[in-house]
């Protein structure tokens, strides 16, 4: 299978010197995206068959790339199997998506060449079964996404969006390379199923632990390493963003689940502590970032923190289970984990769809611009408010079920024997429920702003409704996320294979239940019927409907123009979203981001407009980045000089270095 | 045979340690030169000796390449260059005889402890000879360092490269190719630092490194 697989990335890869020969026609826009789909869904069906086990080909192969000695190994196991439906999945709705988007695009001949190239390294990244290939891919991934992020290089903002992103991912990928160094050990195993074998002592396990979740985390964008994917995520075109918000933050999540599940062996409990402890921080700061933006793609950004928060929560309560030898708690924690991994991938390239549609209708991103579009464009407004449903986790879409999977494994933590688990555990579901209020409340901030009410601008006045393969693309996504929302059982049960190779144990198997309700631990604790759910909300909708209907007075009002300035001509006295979102941002902001109102009143008599300026900063840049920054300027100024040395300065400098470290050698014990 | 084998080869190695001390204290061009084809010439010898020793016909290529173009070739090339840029009567100093040679002393000094301790296990003949090798290599990056004169520091760039081709001779199993690509990568680099000198002579009237960086506003 992992054969086949790597024909498809061959595929991928031999589409980019097609992209560049085609240059910026139509043709190469259809040619590459019409490719990248077929071969997408080729690789999600050898993802879906490797994953159900219906193959019995060998599923390793050894390619004589890389290092010499030990070639380029590729395997597909039930979680790369799990993490390849994920990928190829949102790359094959990402690539029907741009069959209509891209055609707008006004300089395609800078995206095409890399955007199958990108999609290659992430499957390279879940197929690779030793370090230096993991890494080689790794990079690959990072470097064409950084390509794709500055791909609108007129503007100075996305240029430094890829600055800052190339730098952070250099810095994860230095930080995955040292893990994996240590790993590897001193006589340089780099083959997963050596480091497998090998038992790291506690202290290097702990090491590579911090390593890993620096190094993974930063591409998944964990607090406080997110401070490149709110600039760099709403640069890239909007597919692309899709795909590095909804995927290649899952293939950073995958990087920490091979590593710390995988590779590292048992657990020590307090490993837990720290993963638990960044992904409730993560999800708190990344709803209230979000709630702050005003760029409607920021906020998807922002919300992209929020999530891999939540999956890392339910991670780090998966290490605290299995630290303690409580597989079938462990596999509650990581299948709520990985299933919600699989669910944000699917609303959250759904809401970066919309968004995109968004921005090509109107122009903008901002979304005091916007407003109304629920009248011109009702089929993107509608798919995206399915997706808002989904992520602010309201039943019966998937987002709901994920989360809920993730507080019943919260609730288990009492019976964990540690203290400080017992006591940390509840603190970080507090966390997760306050993030998943902030969340419902950030979203209904963007529908509401971005769709209903009425037009904030002429732009958005103006605004037609999406091309057909967007929308096909939109409502593929949406119908996911109904389903997985309605028969979770069937992903639950999918995802037992994975669960049991990382944790050793599965959850109870949920296609049998009747009704298709999941049952999580035991029918006497707990059960979900999304389907039950769902039927009655319709039913009771629609009687509470006719109910307003038949019983309300259908009588024809007309009001008076002083109903409460509302319907004043002017749209600018329609609610904003910053008023909106001011009862939080008083509330959390004062000591998050230090949010000072500064009311400009001017004095009786004049005729000057009073204004409200809202100051926010952004401390955690301020605290920890913006040092960095001044340190390294200051470094680069005081070694300067070294630019501007003699031959022969330099050739005694290299001298004494050689001569130096032969010294080592001769000295070293 | 064994004996008398890694007595003649150790014997070689040495001497071609000894030229390059010889290299070292030359202060005058011309014979700097003359010492260094004594220098590619004990090379060719000890390559010859080894292609001898471990049977490996390829090594006598290495050997005549050696001779021919780092004896014989560049030598004279090199002449033509010093009498057509008229440097051949200069003398050139920075760092004092004494003190460079007590620096060399070191050197070797160090590389013997480096290489002994870290090829404990090796072939004692391999092993000797990237000791050997190793120094003269490090005597090599001395005088480009000591030397001011761009000629001066060929010269040390190519007695380096000569104890690079010792190291790869002396351990078995050294494809011919490496040799050959190495051979060649440093007669391109002669032909390129020899185009360069005349640039450079061209532009400042002398060879002398210093005027560069005078012409820099380098602080001396």
């Amino acid at each position: 299978m992992v054969v086949y697989a790597l024909y498809s990335v061959a595929a991928l890869l031999a589409l980019a010197p097609i992209a560049i020969l085609l240059g910026a026609s139509a043709r190469a826009t259809v040619a590459v995206y019409g490719l990248s789909l077929v071969v997408t869904l080729i690789l999600v069906i050898i993802a879906l068959l490797s994953l159900f086990g219906y193959t019995t080909a060998s599923s390793s192969v050894t390619l004589p790339l890389g290092l010499p000695w030990l070639g380029a190994h590729f395997r597909i196991d039930a979680v790369a199997a799990f993490f390849l439906v994920v990928v190829n999945l949102g790359g094959a709705a990402a690539s029907l998506f741009a069959l209509g988007y891209g055609r707008h695009e006004h300089s395609p001949q800078r995206v095409l060449p890399f955007y199958p190239v990108y999609l290659a390294a992430m499957n390279l990244v879940l197929m690779a079964d030793d370090a230096f290939s993991f890494l080689v891919s790794w990079e690959f991934m990072s470097l064409t996404s950084w390509a794709l992020v500055i791909a609108h290089h007129q503007l100075r903002e996305n240029l430094r969006a890829g600055y800052i992103y190339l730098l952070m991912a250099s810095f994860g990928t230095l930080a995955l390379l040292l893990s994996f160094g240590l790993l590897a050990g001193p006589d340089g195993n780099y083959a997963f199923d050596a480091i497998r074998a090998s038992h790291p002592s506690t202290g290097l396990a702990a090491l590579v632990l911090i390593l890993t979740i620096v190094g993974a985390g930063s591409k998944a964008g964990l607090v406080p390493l997110h401070a490149w994917l709110p600039l760099a995520h709403p640069a890239a075109p909007s597919h692309v963003s899709a795909l590095m918000s909804g995927v290649m933050t899952k293939v950073a999540v995958y990087g920490f689940v091979r590593i710390v599940f995988d590779l590292l062996g048992t657990p020590a409990w307090w490993w837990s502590i720290v993963v638990l402890a960044v992904g409730g921080i993560t999800a708190v700061m990344g709803v209230l970032y979000a709630l702050m933006q005003r760029d409607l793609k920021r906020v998807l950004a922002y919300s992209t923190i929020e999530n891999i928060g939540i999956i890392f929560a339910a991670l780090g309560l998966a290490l605290a289970f299995k630290a303690y030898g409580m597989p079938l708690a462990a596999a509650l924690a990581l299948t709520s984990g990985l299933f919600h991994v699989f669910n944000h991938s699917l609303f959250k390239s759904l809401l970066f769809f919309g968004a995109g549609a968004v921005l090509n209708a109107t122009g903008t991103r901002d979304m005091e611009k916007l407003g109304g579009l629920i009248h011109r464009m009702p089929h993107t407004s509608f798919v995206f408010l399915v997706g808002c449903v989904a992520i602010s986790a309201l039943p019966p879409l998937n987002g709901f079920v994920s989360e809920w999977l993730t507080f019943q494994a919260i609730l288990l933590s009492p019976q964990l024997p540690s203290w400080g688990l017992k006591l940390m555990v509840p603190a970080v579901g507090a966390l997760l429920a306050l993030s998943a209020a902030l969340a419902a409340a950030c979203f209904v901030r963007a529908f509401g702003f971005t769709f209903l009410g009425r037009a904030r601008s002429t732009v958005a006045s103006g605004a037609k409704e999406t091309d057909g393969f967007s929308l096909a693309a939109m409502y593929f996504l949406a119908a996911a996320c109904l389903i997985a929302g309605i028969v979770p059982g069937l992903f639950i049960d999918a995802l037992a294979p994975v669960v049991q190779s990382l944790v050793g144990g599965r959850m109870p198997v949920q296609t049998g239940v009747e009704w298709m309700s999941i049952v999580p631990i035991a029918e006497s604790r707990s059960s979900y019927n999304g389907l039950l759910l769902m039927a009655f909300m319709i039913i009771s909708g629609m009687i509470a409907a006719f109910a307003i209907h038949r019983l309300a007075s259908d009588k024809l009002r007309r009001g008076p123009a002083w109903g409460c300035g509302y319907p004043d001509p002017s749209q600018a006295t329609q609610y904003t979203a910053d008023s909106f979102a001011q009862p939080i941002r008083r509330v959390f902001g004062t000591v998050v981001f230090r949010a000072r109102e500064i009311g400009d009143m001017p004095p009786p008599g004049s005729t000057a407009p009073a204004r409200l300026t809202v100051e926010l900063r952004d401390l955690i840049w301020d605290t920890l980045y913006a040092p960095i920054a001044l340190g390294v300027a200051f470094a680069a100024e005081r070694l300067n000089h070294l630019q501007f040395l003699t031959i022969r300065s330099y050739l005694s400098l290299v001298f004494a270095a050689l001569v130096f470290l032969l010294l080592v050698l001769a000295i070293w014990p | 045979m064994r004996g008398i084998a890694f007595d003649v080869a150790h014997m070689l190695a040495g001497s071609l340690v000894l030229v390059s001390f010889i290299q070292l204290y030359q202060d005058r061009l011309m014979a700097l030169i003359n010492v260094f084809a004594a220098h590619a010439l004990v090379l060719a010898a000890s390559v010859a000796w080894q292609a001898f020793v471990q049977d490996a016909p390829h090594l006598y290529l290495t050997a005549v390449i050696a001779l021919v173009f780092k004896a014989i070739v560049i030598p004279a090339a090199l002449h033509r260059i010093i009498v057509k840029l008229g440097i051949h009567r200069e003398i050139e100093t920075v760092v004092g005889v004494g003190p460079t040679m007590l620096l060399g002393i070191g050197l070797v000094a160090l590389s013997m402890v480096v290489m002994l301790r870290v090829t404990a296990d090796a072939d004692p003949l391999a092993r000797e000879d990237l000791a050997f090798a190793l120094s003269v290599i490090l005597l090599g990056l001395l005088m480009m360092v000591t030397r001011r004169n761009a000629v001066s520091q060929v010269i040390g760039f190519m007695s380096l490269e000569n104890g690079l081709v010792l190291a790869a001779t002396g351990a078995k199993g050294m494809p011919l190719v490496v040799e050959i690509s190495v051979a060649f990568s440093v007669l391109i680099a002669f032909i390129v630092i020899g185009i360069f000198l005349f640039r450079i002579r061209e532009r400042f009237d002398t060879v002398d490194m210093q005027a560069l960086d005078r012409f820099r506003g380098e602080r001396r």
